[in-house]
């Protein structure tokens, strides 16, 4: 990478130096010259100019931490009332009701807060959702970077980016009025009826809404998130190691196997985890399928919430300052939580596409 | 030397990269019928439900019929007008600084870093974070705070849009060629100037592209405005009050159990959709015909 020469020379060195350029050039250019020099002194010194720029451009991009801290500070202070209160326990502890010996996880009437039950349901949900998009998305990038004709590439490409485009609020008003029906009618008998015995399906719950159903929504919505950077990754693979794997004698699937995935794999890793970060802040779409009942149950067809479902939920309407809070603490754990997450799949896809050439689209 | 001895081996090896490749074929339908599903269906019904009054009056009670979305879309416009002003000229300049000052340098790396990870935080995190620090009750420091306001909403989306602006007006800026620079500086003029009218300029296509990028990702944002911008079945323009956006009416509506509502939201999200679509294909289109290759 070339620097640029940061060097300043002094305004009447310049001058001299424009001058004896211009003496070089014929009498139309010695007009532009002299305009030159006309500008330069009106413009006086620029030192001055030029650190205030920089010092405000830094100002700018220092706002970035800025952010960070800001958030990680509201979000401190707002849930110290929640934390003072329940402390660790506030994500593993549950209360039982003395009567009828039920775990009661979240009332805000009676003051019961744990978050357990949201963070079971944004791993759960987050989890399978990964688990159906993860063979589709590689799958799709495979298709993309080694099987697809040209002349598709582009137009896939470009649709699946559209896919990244479509605002959550979309895709649950679709998957309210199109997939909850779909599954409800059809999807949740067959998988009651065949993977019954496991436990995990069972179907008791009408409304269709629920783990599956919010695991489906997420799939489709971080499938172009892991399928585009896991393209990224591939293209990065170096074309040496494709050919010398085909020359010695490989199918392409085992040139793929062999020469691409097998390099790449750190960054699909990444990418990987990158679309959980995604997965598990998903909020709109999420909280309206999911059914929202702070409950812990085997089936994965019942009602759940998750971490930004509740907040999504409760927060506007929050009904004591200790609610707020806990909902605050919520918030914090998540922010933490993709701050990290965000942090590992950055690192890994980095370290695979760090010495690549540029980005081919 | 015989190649290949063992032929039911070979058969093998052929049969499963066939299978391989039938099955990446298979996933990118797979990918690609949800799109079609979301975007047929959202025309069918959308367009069905859309209507003049849709652009032109206020929602109105349940069980009436008619109404429309145009406070929602006129306060969305607001929004996202705050949001850009924040957003745009902080997220501009952070790009400035990662490729013009700190090219190569370890702050410059970790403000890119940092970037990319606070586009990954959710965008709920963000709305409780601007609950926290302007609507809560708490806060009574200046005019504008203290309440649910359009002034909290535009501030969280702005908040949203610094990252991406910032992120993208870097790549765009590294992709001018040295030589550009180099000839403004040669000439004697002072690096800001160089910067702004030379380089940025140079740039400016794949800027403005970066820009609407982040201005569509916002522009369905919804998360973030459930608790500052709170909505409004009103009109109202004020910066001080509660203020409708068209992605928290398409979630209110959505989620509700009349039939008519939910025309509305199908109505609202094809508007949503269009404008972001349009967005994003003239991303596509500026970056695909590389427009920055004339100043090189």
């Amino acid at each position: 990478m070339i620097q640029v020469p940061e060097t300043r020379i002094s305004p009447p060195q310049q001058r001299h130096e424009l001058q004896s350029a211009a003496a070089l050039q014929t009498a139309s250019a010695s007009l532009k010259a002299s305009e030159i020099r006309k500008f330069l002194l009106q413009r006086g010194n620029s030192a001055l100019a030029d650190r205030w720029f920089h010092v405000l451009m830094l100002l700018c991009a220092l706002s970035i931490f800025g952010i960070v801290l800001l958030i990680a500070g509201e979000l401190a202070i707002g849930s110290s009332l929640s934390w003072g209160q329940f402390g660790f326990d506030f994500f593993f502890k549950t209360y039982f009701d003395p009567y009828t010996h039920l775990p009661v996880y979240w009332d805000p009437v009676n003051g019961h807060f744990s978050a357990l039950p949201f963070v079971y349901g944004t791993l759960v949900s987050s989890f399978l959702s990964l688990l159906i998009a993860v063979p589709l998305a590689i799958g799709v990038a495979v298709f993309l970077t080694e099987m697809c004709p040209g002349v598709l590439r582009g137009p896939l490409a470009f649709l699946t980016e559209l896919l990244a485009a479509i605002p959550s609020i979309i895709y649950g008003l679709w998957a309210v009025f199109v997939l909850v029906p779909l599954l409800r009618e059809y999807v949740n008998p067959l998988l009651t009826g065949s993977l019954g015995w496991t436990g995990l399906f069972s179907d008791d719950n009408p409304t269709g809404l629920g783990f599956v159903a919010a695991a489906v929504i997420l799939a489709i919505m971080i499938l172009p998130i892991i399928s585009s950077l896991t393209r990224e990754v591939m293209i990065a693979v170096p074309h040496s190691q494709r050919e010398a794997v085909l020359a010695l004698g490989a199918t392409r699937w085992e040139m793929i196997r062999m020469g691409v995935l097998r390099n790449a794999r750190i960054g699909i890793v990444g990418s990987v985890i990158l679309g959980l970060g995604r997965a598990l802040g998903e909020t709109m779409a999420v909280t309206m399928v999911i059914g929202n009942t702070p409950e812990i149950h085997r089936s994965l067809l019942a009602n759940g919430a998750s971490m930004a479902s509740v907040i999504a939920n409760e927060y506007a309407e929050a009904t004591s300052n200790l609610h707020r809070s806990a909902l605050t603490e919520i918030g914090l754990a998540l922010f933490v939580v993709t701050i990290l997450v965000n942090a590992v799949a950055r690192l890994l896809v980095w370290a695979v596409t760090r010495g690549a050439p540029a980005r081919s689209r | 030397m015989k190649l290949e001895t063992n032929t039911t081996r070979a058969r093998f090896r052929a049969i499963t990269d066939n299978a391989v490749t039938l099955l990446a074929v298979l996933a990118t339908f797979l990918v690609i019928a949800p799109l079609v599903a979301i975007f047929v269906y959202l025309i069918y019904r959308g367009y069905s439900s859309l209507s003049l009054d849709f652009f032109t009056r206020i929602p109105k009670p349940v069980g009436e019929k008619g109404g429309g979305m145009a406070n929602a879309i006129v306060g969305s416009g607001i929004l996202l007008a705050l949001a850009s002003v924040i957003g745009v000229p902080i997220g501009i300049g952070g790009g400035i600084f990662l490729a013009e000052f700190g090219r190569g340098t370890k702050l410059a790396n970790s403000i890119r870093f940092t970037a990319d990870v606070l586009n990954g935080v959710p965008s709920i995190v963000m709305g409780v974070a601007a609950y926290a620090l302007i609507v809560s009750p708490h806060v009574r420091y200046m005019p504008l705070l203290g309440h649910f306001s359009a002034f909290s909403g535009g501030v969280a989306l702005g908040i949203m849009m610094i990252p991406t602006v910032c992120r993208t007006t870097e790549e765009m800026l590294l992709m001018v060629p040295h030589a550009v620079r180099e000839a403004a500086l040669g000439l004697g003029v002072p690096n800001w100037r160089s910067v702004l009218s030379i380089t940025v300029r140079t740039a400016s296509p794949g800027i403005i592209t970066g820009c609407m990028l982040a201005f569509a990702r916002v522009a369905g944002e919804t998360a973030p405005l459930i608790f500052t911008a709170l909505g409004n079945s009103f009109w109202s323009t004020s910066l001080n009050e509660p203020i409708a956006a068209l992605p928290l009416q398409i979630y209110v509506y959505a989620i509700s159990p009349y039939d008519e509502w939910h025309k509305l939201a199908w109505a609202g999200a094809l508007v949503l959709i269009v404008l972001i679509v349009l967005a994003v294909s003239l991303v596509r289109y500026v970056t695909s015909r590389g427009v920055l290759k004339g100043a090189s």
